[in-house]
């Protein structure tokens, strides 16, 4: 669960690095697109490496989810009584300590789910076209982030992400034996959590918003 | 001070249970909370009611045996054992919801108790150093790292208390798994096993049917000896050593 | 220095005569002396390798066939089970706890001695030896406290290999420390949880052996009786327990070749002591029903700086370490009306710091029975502070403007948390309050040199014996004795005893168990039965309160004549008006602590009958009718240095039987304490 959701970070990363092309205009944008396909070519073939990354990816999502189902599963019946909530005392329903974010995985996930299906119908397939479609994915994307509702949508999605993220980054990094902070809150691990989330975040939202505001070049 | 208390009744581990509220009148701040829960079970003795059961014996905080979920949180709002917690914490005409440990694995025997046998369970599946008696060298042919020894008592210090499952979403009782094997993986008289041990410990915690962890780190939040949560780090890290070295050889 | 207890007087116990005033008393009658027949002679070093040569072995492949039953887990349980379980023994456990983990050895906070002398500080054997007769007022047997220093070696080697995490130093080695008063560092410890940290490595080794399949372990099951059976020869013999399955009320019974009993002390017969709410005499009180003799049952040790009590809902003490006194001074105000006064206003000339002014050589450092019958007296004084006017101060102000509050803060910082959880003060700002409680109890079942008692088969071990600390006990001793017991004598002794087993097979339907199982039931019915109007806690208040006042710190013929025949009473109040609910067949809490109520009535009865006896002080038993003229405990070796065993009486009302041990000192001359 760890290695996949890492994995699919990995990915995050590069492809908010892409993403953030979007500021050096219509070109350099579509050149990437396009150079994501070629890449590797005539070694690959055409697609050859994103292809691979789909793969690879697909595989991730695929462990990740059935992880998930596994671990849920396993821990319902290890948390509560059969056919009871666990505890009767609305008090402190919160916990102690728990961070939003490690509240929010499940939830949090699903919402990343049916954004990644809306995204790659969007922005891959081309099948779903908010704003007009085009052969152009810089057009694509700038069609679709002037409407204020797809920004929003994009915006939550985002904003799971980093929840989602937030949270999952610490447990993977702890979960691979990584946490040797005896302190809960301040370990490096959280540090570094918190920013390799805001950098996804941010980097994620910063395109769609830039072209809401029309501040794109 | 007056208290009301809600308290999870239930006959046996059969029966279904609810929560039933009774009114103190005369509550010192003094008073340790099972104190207040002994003036109860008088009054209801003396009323000739069944009297809540409930598990406690050291009353110091050091056997593990005492364990109640007051308001929503194990062993209450303090960073203590619920034997060691005091009325004095609670204000007059307060409300107190009281239940027990809930968790598969810990099933509930009556009312405040429940069985918690699981741990026993895990420390049999490696939590030790096979040590037949006599077979000891003299005792200082061991040194310790004075920083490996204090960090290998602080992870010691757990009482088995079943706080951390209580508290976990998952109902995973990592936190105690992972005390006994930071303790005994820190010592070089714990080496020869290290890796049998975690994987059998490991095996045994999921067989028992304690959750998954996620690091929520609510275990630790709750913990009344405060066992801090690298030790699940090390767990881990111990855990994919064993099971590389596994796989690999 | 020989003495024999039977010198004086027209007694001659080695052959009574039966209707001498003397032979007889009003509470009790005089038995046969009796000697521990198990000790070798010889020379004292020798004595215990002597014994293992000389007991017989048992073969590795009859140990299979083989079963024992060790009752109870602490640290003398604990590690006697998984030392027969890894010598190939079936081996039966039970505790009443849900773990074998949280017997009350978990609560030892101090430490553990062993003469391993690390120090270099004149440590030997023989020195941890001397200490323990002495310390046990020559009311112990030499040989045994011999074997107990010696193999006090062996346990820390034990349980360094276990795992156990003492202290140690920079460089890596073992720490130790000073403790009780004594002059070398041989004190082992684990922060402030020693016993915690040395259960749990015999607690690891028993579930090894769980998991080996050579121990059944058996929790929340609380023995109730001991199974006698005759063998051929007519010897009667331990061959079994019933025990009540506190889930279920189940009755069961187990048979096997032999009984260990580990089953703690009794203190809690002063329903305030620091033992755990468990804690219990019925298994020894069963088996002392069934002829085990109970050896030195007033011999009880009174710790001074326990957390005083703070109303009546409390339900138990809590002991701070002693070590609070090397810094800390005790003092009450000179004047009772300021007794209710914040003490931070009571002026230095209105204090008075008794133990200082009293014995200006040890001070505030007296031994622990010293230091709480003068807080005793402080407040029958009527200058006691705090609730009830039960306390006395426990003054760190000079110590923090000594040491700096960092400094103090290092080295008590968790009993002042402690402190301030339980009571809700600061002791940074205000002196503490502290008073005397029920710590321990040096008797118990009557054991020779084997730890066998004198009922054939049937061993006891740990606190529940009354072996190895005569009339006092030292601090870290304890801990050091249950170990010992455990992983080095009885494995020892016990096969001895076995290599004649396995003995012939005990069906489950043997009369014998049968009736020991009907006795059960109806002893249980009987209390559900009477439905009257007294809660079972406000019976064991009572008896505590009897037992504290007559039976503590001091006691009197007056007052244990008295307290005599308030039991009594209350033993009729109890089997006719306390109120049992629910049934037997749940886990019902009521009928577990009613009928360790039931047990410690009787006990309490013959504590009082023994320390009538003893018209003498000695250790942790002071005789107001026995002390120097400036108030000091007063021995009387030429009448009592005897183990005091006693046998309970075939028929229902009849006095308690008294045989007497005589105690001999070859090694260390008999002598007087003084701490002036
Ligand atoms: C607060 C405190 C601090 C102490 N500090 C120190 C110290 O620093 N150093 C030191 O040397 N000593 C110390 N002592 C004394 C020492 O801890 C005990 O004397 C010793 O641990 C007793 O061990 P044990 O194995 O004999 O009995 P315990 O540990 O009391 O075990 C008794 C066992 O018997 C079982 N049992 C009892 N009755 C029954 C029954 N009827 N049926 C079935 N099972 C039963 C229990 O379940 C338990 O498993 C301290 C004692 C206390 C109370
Ligand atoms: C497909 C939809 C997804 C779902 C339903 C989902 C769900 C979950 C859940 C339930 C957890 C559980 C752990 C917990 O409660 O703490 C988790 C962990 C995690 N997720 Fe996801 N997730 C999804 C997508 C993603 C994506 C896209 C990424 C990365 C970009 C990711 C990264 C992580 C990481 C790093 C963890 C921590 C793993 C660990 O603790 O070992 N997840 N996820
Ligand atoms: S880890 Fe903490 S909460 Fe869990 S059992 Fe140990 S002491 Fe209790
Ligand atoms: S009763 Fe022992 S820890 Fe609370």
């Amino acid at each position: 669960m760890a290695v996949s959701g890492l994995i699919m970070i990995g990915y995050l990363l590069l492809h908010m690095y892409g993403n953030l092309k979007v500021f050096a205009g219509k070109e350099a944008f579509d050149e990437y697109a396009h150079h994501l396909r070629t890449f590797g070519e005539p070694m690959l073939p055409y697609e050859g490496l994103l292809w691979i990354v789909r793969v690879v990816l697909l595989a991730a999502i695929i462990v990740h989810v059935y992880a998930v189902v596994v671990l849920w599963r396993r821990n319902r019946k290890a948390g509560a009584v059969r056919g009871a909530r666990r505890y009767y005392s609305k008090k402190n329903r919160t916990g102690i300590q728990r961070s939003y974010a490690s509240f929010t995985m499940r939830w949090g996930g699903l919402v990343v789910l049916a954004f990644i299906v809306y995204h790659l119908l969007h922005l891959t397939t081309n099948d779903i076209a908010p704003g007009g479609a085009s052969d152009s994915p810089y057009e694509r994307v700038v069609n679709g982030f002037e409407i204020w509702y797809v920004v929003v949508a994009y915006t939550i999605a985002m904003l799971a992400v980093g929840f989602h993220l937030w949270h999952g980054i610490w447990s993977a990094l702890t979960t691979l034996g990584q946490n040797r902070s005896s302190n809960r809150i301040d370990s490096r691990l959280t540090g570094l959590a918190v920013v390799v989330t805001l950098v996804i975040t941010l980097g994620f939202l910063m395109p769609p918003w830039a072209i809401f505001l029309g501040l794109e070049a | 001070m007056k208290i009301t208390v809600n308290v999870w009744r239930q006959q046996d581990a059969e029966s279904k249970g609810s929560m039933v509220p009774y009114v103190l009148d005369e509550v010192s701040e003094h008073m340790s909370f099972l104190e207040m829960l002994d003036v109860l079970n008088e009054q209801l003795t003396l009323e000739g009611n069944d009297p809540v059961a409930f598990d406690s014996d050291c009353r110091e905080g050091i056997c593990g045996t005492c364990g109640v979920v007051i308001n929503g949180i194990p062993h209450g709002p303090e960073v203590t054992t619920t034997c060691q917690l005091h009325m004095r914490t609670f204000k007059d005409g307060d409300v107190i919801d009281i239940e027990p440990w809930r968790a598969g694995s810990f099933p509930v025997i009556k009312d405040l108790v429940v069985d918690r046998g699981a741990f026993d369970r895990i420390i049999q599946a490696g939590g030790y150093i096979s040590a037949p008696t006599g077979s000891a060298v003299e005792a200082n042919n061991i040194p310790v790292p004075k920083a490996d020894a204090d960090h290998a008592f602080e992870a010691a210090t757990c009482i088995s208390c079943g706080a951390c499952v209580a508290a976990c979403p998952n109902g995973s009782a990592m936190l105690f798994t992972a005390a006994k094997i930071t303790h005994l993986g820190l010592l070089p008289q714990g080496q020869p096993e290290r890796d049998s041990r975690v994987l059998g410990m490991v095996e045994q915690h999921d067989a028992e049917g304690f959750g998954g962890c996620t690091n929520i780190g609510e275990c630790t939040a709750a913990c009344p000896k405060g066992i801090p949560l690298d030790t699940i780090s090390r767990l881990n890290r111990d855990l994919l050593g064993a099971l590389s070295r596994q796989t690999i050889g | 220095m020989t003495s024999t207890p039977n010198a004086t007087g027209d007694v001659t116990p080695d052959a009574p005569t039966g209707a001498s005033s003397e032979t007889e008393t009003e509470y009790h009658r005089l038995g046969e002396d009796i000697r521990d027949t198990a000790a070798p002679s010889g020379p004292i070093e020798r004595r215990w390798d002597d014994r293992m040569f000389g007991a017989r072995l048992v073969n590795p492949a009859n140990r299979r066939k083989i079963k024992v039953l060790v009752v109870g887990t602490g640290l003398a349980g604990a590690s006697a089970a998984a030392t027969l379980g890894e010598a190939g023994y079936q081996v039966e456990t039970f505790c009443y706890q849900d773990s074998p983990r949280r017997a009350h050895s978990i609560a030892a906070q101090g430490g553990i001695n062993a003469a391993k002398n690390y120090r270099n500080d004149g440590d030997s054997i023989y020195r941890l030896f001397y200490d323990t007769v002495k310390g046990g007022d020559f009311r112990a047997r030499e040989s045994n406290v011999y074997r107990l220093a010696q193999v006090s070696v062996n346990i820390i080697d034990q349980c360094v290999a276990q795992g156990v995490p003492f202290a140690r130093e920079y460089g890596g080695l073992l720490d130790n420390r000073s403790f009780g008063g004594v002059q070398v560092s041989r004190t082992f410890y684990a922060r402030g949880q020693t016993g915690q940290q040395l259960l749990i490595g015999a607690y690891q080794a028993l579930e090894r052996q769980i998991a080996a399949g050579t121990v059944t372990m058996n929790t929340r099951h609380e023995m109730l009786e001991l199974i006698l059976v005759p063998d051929a020869e007519g010897v009667e013999r331990a061959r079994g327990i019933v025990v009540r399955d506190m889930v279920t009320g189940e009755i069961e019974s187990h048979t096997a070749d032999a009984v260990v009993l580990a089953t703690g002390g009794y203190g809690n017969v002063f329903f305030l002591s620091t033992n755990a709410m468990g804690s219990n005499t019925t298994a020894t009180w069963r088996a002392h029903k069934k002829g085990a003799y109970f050896a030195n049952p007033c011999y009880t040790q009174i710790h001074p700086t326990c957390i005083p009590v703070s109303g009546d809902y409390q339900s138990k003490l809590t002991l701070m370490s002693e070590s609070l006194r090397n810094d800390g001074r005790i003092w009450v105000p000179k004047n009772k009306e300021d007794a209710e006064k914040d003490p931070r206003d009571i002026a230095e000339d209105d204090r008075d710091y008794y133990l200082e002014r009293i014995y200006p050589s040890f001070g505030n450092l007296v031994p622990r029975d010293i230091a709480s019958r003068a807080a005793k007296y402080q407040c029958d004084d009527g200058k006691g502070v705090g609730p009830g006017g039960l306390g006395v101060y426990l003054d760190f102000a000079d110590a923090i403007e000594r040491l700096g509050r960092p400094a103090v803060e290092a080295k008590y910082g968790n009993l002042f948390d402690m402190y301030a959880r339980i009571t809700g003060e600061d002791p940074y700002e205000r002196p503490m309050r502290i008073y005397p409680a029920v710590h321990y109890v040096m008797g118990g079942l009557w054991v020779d040199y084997d730890l066998q008692t004198n009922i054939t088969g049937l061993f006891c071990a740990g606190e529940a014996n009354f072996s190895d600390h005569g009339a006092n006990r030292l601090g870290a001793s304890a801990l050091m004795q249950g170990l010992a017991d455990g992983y080095f004598v009885l494995p020892n002794t016990l096969a001895d005893y076995l290599a004649g087993s396995p003995f012939e097979k005990i069906a489950d339907d043997h009369p014998a168990v049968l009736e020991a199982r009907q006795a059960v039931e109806e002893r249980l019915q009987k209390m559900l039965a009477i439905n009257g109007t007294r809660t079972v806690d406000s019976i064991h208040k009572e008896l505590g309160q009897i037992m504290w006042e007559y039976c503590g710190m001091e006691r009197s013929e007056e007052g244990l004549t008295k307290a005599i025949g308030l039991i009594r009473e209350l033993q009729n109040e109890f089997w006719t008006n306390v109120k049992v609910t629910g049934t037997n067949e749940e886990l019902n809490q009521t009928l577990e602590r009613a009928g360790r109520v039931a047990d410690f009535l009787e006990l309490g009865e013959l504590m009082c009958i023994d320390a009538l006896n003893r018209r003498e002080s000695c250790g942790g038993h002071f005789r107001a009718e026995s002390q120097t003229e400036d108030g000091e405990a007063l021995r009387h070796d030429d009448e009592f240095a005897y183990v005091s065993a006693w046998e309970h009486p075939a028929e229902v009302g009849g006095k308690p039987i008294l045989h007497k041990e005589p105690l001999e000192y070859e090694y260390v001359e008999m002598k007087a304490r003084s701490y002036k």
